[in-house]
């Protein structure tokens, strides 16, 4: 409760209201003061009092042969997992809880959840109210039942106050491939920073994979909590309803020019990934890969397999895998070369088979993250180029994709 | 100047500015207190025992757990100046200080007055918010 009060009198809330859920991203392990805060609590004899899911944690649980790190740590990251649960929280283990029916709160919904882009998906895509809540907190929400009456639980807050128009020299062709959408979302986070932002200009009913993939990016390169997508997020059904009738503060137009050189910096390797380089690792899923971009691996594979040397590494969730399981999909794809990974990220937990080369991915988050955390350089590519690529064992571009140079 | 204090403590150290927004999560090691951030201009420089000047933050909600770690670890900041109230970082003091005793504080400044802050420069931080330059 000493916690939820600091967060109320940081966002300088009056009065704290009542939530219907919440989503914990405090199971990851960063070391042992992860393990002191839970343990103070379980000690306590807290429970959460709302239904209650867990982000990931620091390996995967169902698939334990995959760690390559230290015993110590993979001790302490399975203990932290399990405080959570003592807690009585669900183990999903997944930054992802928007893909499964019975962690999605309604329309409206007060909920407190964390992890940054668990956040922008219940904000913008579900229309759920969540502040940017972090660890700990998340924690004393969920115990609580309550969170500060503040921020983006508001009906003002989430209001637009800049609209990102998209260029008319952004070709049609882009504006259909999933690869446009991450680098919208790293150009969003820089443009925006912290404010809520409406994008005009996409194609209305964007589906939820990409709206998912624009928010992780965004809330990687800026603090974006929200944004919204006229015609294809629930608050924005039209410009004018995105700012809540009310006139924009800026408008910013995005181009062409800015998307290719926001793409361009997501690449860490030489010679920006040309076609050709070699690569040791393809990592997808970031986040959790729902089953409609399992699908697309295995359509991209099309019965083809990893060329030799070349990992190919897709994160998702455990409840997902288990449908995947059932329906075939999971075994045809293991049986195709892909690792699967649950309850972790192959950018948080030590998993990826070490290589020298450079590692290829679709996600803006994890070219963001992935070479600070485990030191690799990375090549972005759409999710077609890294699956073709991985068949290469190099890099394979898409000369039409981006329009002509 | 003064401030509104997110997390209370009273320090003197230097200050170091961020020339471009960092999340401490994937950005700071909290085992030495370095730059860890690949596209950061400051990468490979210690934040440890310096008062941070961030303009504007940014990232992950998991940075809340490493300054919280960074502080058992004796590698946290001094002292945090902010343009814009975050509550992830002022959670993050707030359970440094309960499980460790260890204050980290946090202080907002309107951004015309942070800019004030010289990259390098001693300055105090007050219980009470107030910034002084040493």
């Amino acid at each position: 409760m000493r916690l939820v009060v600091r967060a109320a009198e940081a966002l300088r809330a009056e009065r704290l209201i009542p939530i219907t859920s919440a989503h914990v991203d405090s199971c990851l392990y960063h070391g042992e003061a992860t393990v002191d805060f839970v343990e103070r609590l379980v000690n306590g004899g807290a429970q959460v009092s709302v239904p209650t899911t867990l982000n990931v944690g620091a390996l995967d649980l169902l698939h334990p042969e995959l760690w390559r790190g230290d015993a110590r740590t993979a001790e302490r990251g399975r203990l932290l997992m399990g405080h959570y649960r003592r807690l009585g929280c669900t183990p999903t283990y997944t930054c992802a809880p928007y893909q499964l029916a019975f962690a999605r709160p309604a329309l409206g919904e007060q909920v407190a959840w964390a992890e940054s882009n668990a956040i922008v998906f219940c904000n913008s895509v579900l229309g759920a109210r969540t502040e940017r809540y972090g660890d700990f907190t998340d924690i004393a929400c969920a115990i609580t039942g309550l969170v500060p009456d503040a921020g983006l639980h508001r009906t003002d807050a989430r209001r637009a106050t800049v609209v990102m128009r998209l260029a008319p020299d952004i070709p049609a062709a882009l504006l259909d491939d999933d690869a446009l959408y991450p680098v919208l979302g790293i150009v969003l986070g820089r443009r925006a920073g912290g404010r809520v932002a409406a994008i005009d200009g996409l194609p209305a009913g964007q589906s939820e994979d990409r709206l998912k993939a624009i928010g992780a990016a965004a809330a990687s390169s800026g603090s974006v909590a929200m944004f919204h997508a006229v015609g294809s997020t629930p608050e924005a059904a039209t410009l004018d309803a995105a700012f809540q009738g009310g006139p924009p503060d800026a408008t910013v137009e995005i181009g062409l020019a800015e998307l290719r050189a926001a793409r361009d910096e997501l690449t860490t390797a030489a010679a920006g990934g040309a076609p050709g380089t070699p690569i040791g690792t393809v990592s997808l899923g970031t986040p959790h890969a729902s089953l409609a971009e399992l699908r697309a691996v295995e359509r991209e594979l099309a019965g083809d397999r990893p060329a030799a040397g070349v990992e190919l590494m897709v994160s998702t969730g455990r409840h997902l895998l288990a449908e995947a399981e059932g329906d075939g999909l999971a075994p045809r794809l293991r049986a195709q070369g892909v690792e699967l990974l649950v309850d972790t990220c192959s950018y948080i937990a030590p998993v990826l088979r070490p290589s020298p080369l450079p590692a290829m991915t679709d996600s803006g988050k994890w070219a963001f993250y992935a070479p600070g955390n485990i030191g690799v350089e990375v090549i972005f590519g759409s999710l077609r180029e890294c699956v073709r690529s991985a068949v290469r064992g190099s890099v394979w571009r898409d000369p039409d994709l981006w329009g002509a140079a | 100047m003064k401030g509104r204090v997110l997390a209370p403590g009273s320090v003197t150290a230097r200050a170091i500015v961020l020339r471009e927004p960092l999340s401490l999560w994937g950005g700071m090691d909290p085992a030495t207190g370095r730059v860890i951030d690949a596209r950061h201009p400051q990468r490979g420089e210690s934040l440890a025992g310096r008062i941070v000047v961030m303009p504007a933050a940014r990232g992950s909600s998991s940075s809340s757990s490493v300054l919280a770690e960074a502080a058992r670890a004796g590698c946290a900041p001094a002292g945090i100046l902010l343009a814009e109230p975050d509550l992830i970082l002022a959670v993050g003091a707030a359970v440094a200080e309960e499980l460790y005793g260890v204050r980290v504080p946090i202080v907002v400044v309107a951004p015309e007055e942070l800019a004030g802050v010289a990259d390098g420069q001693v300055v105090t931080i007050s219980d009470d918010g107030e910034i002084t330059p040493v």
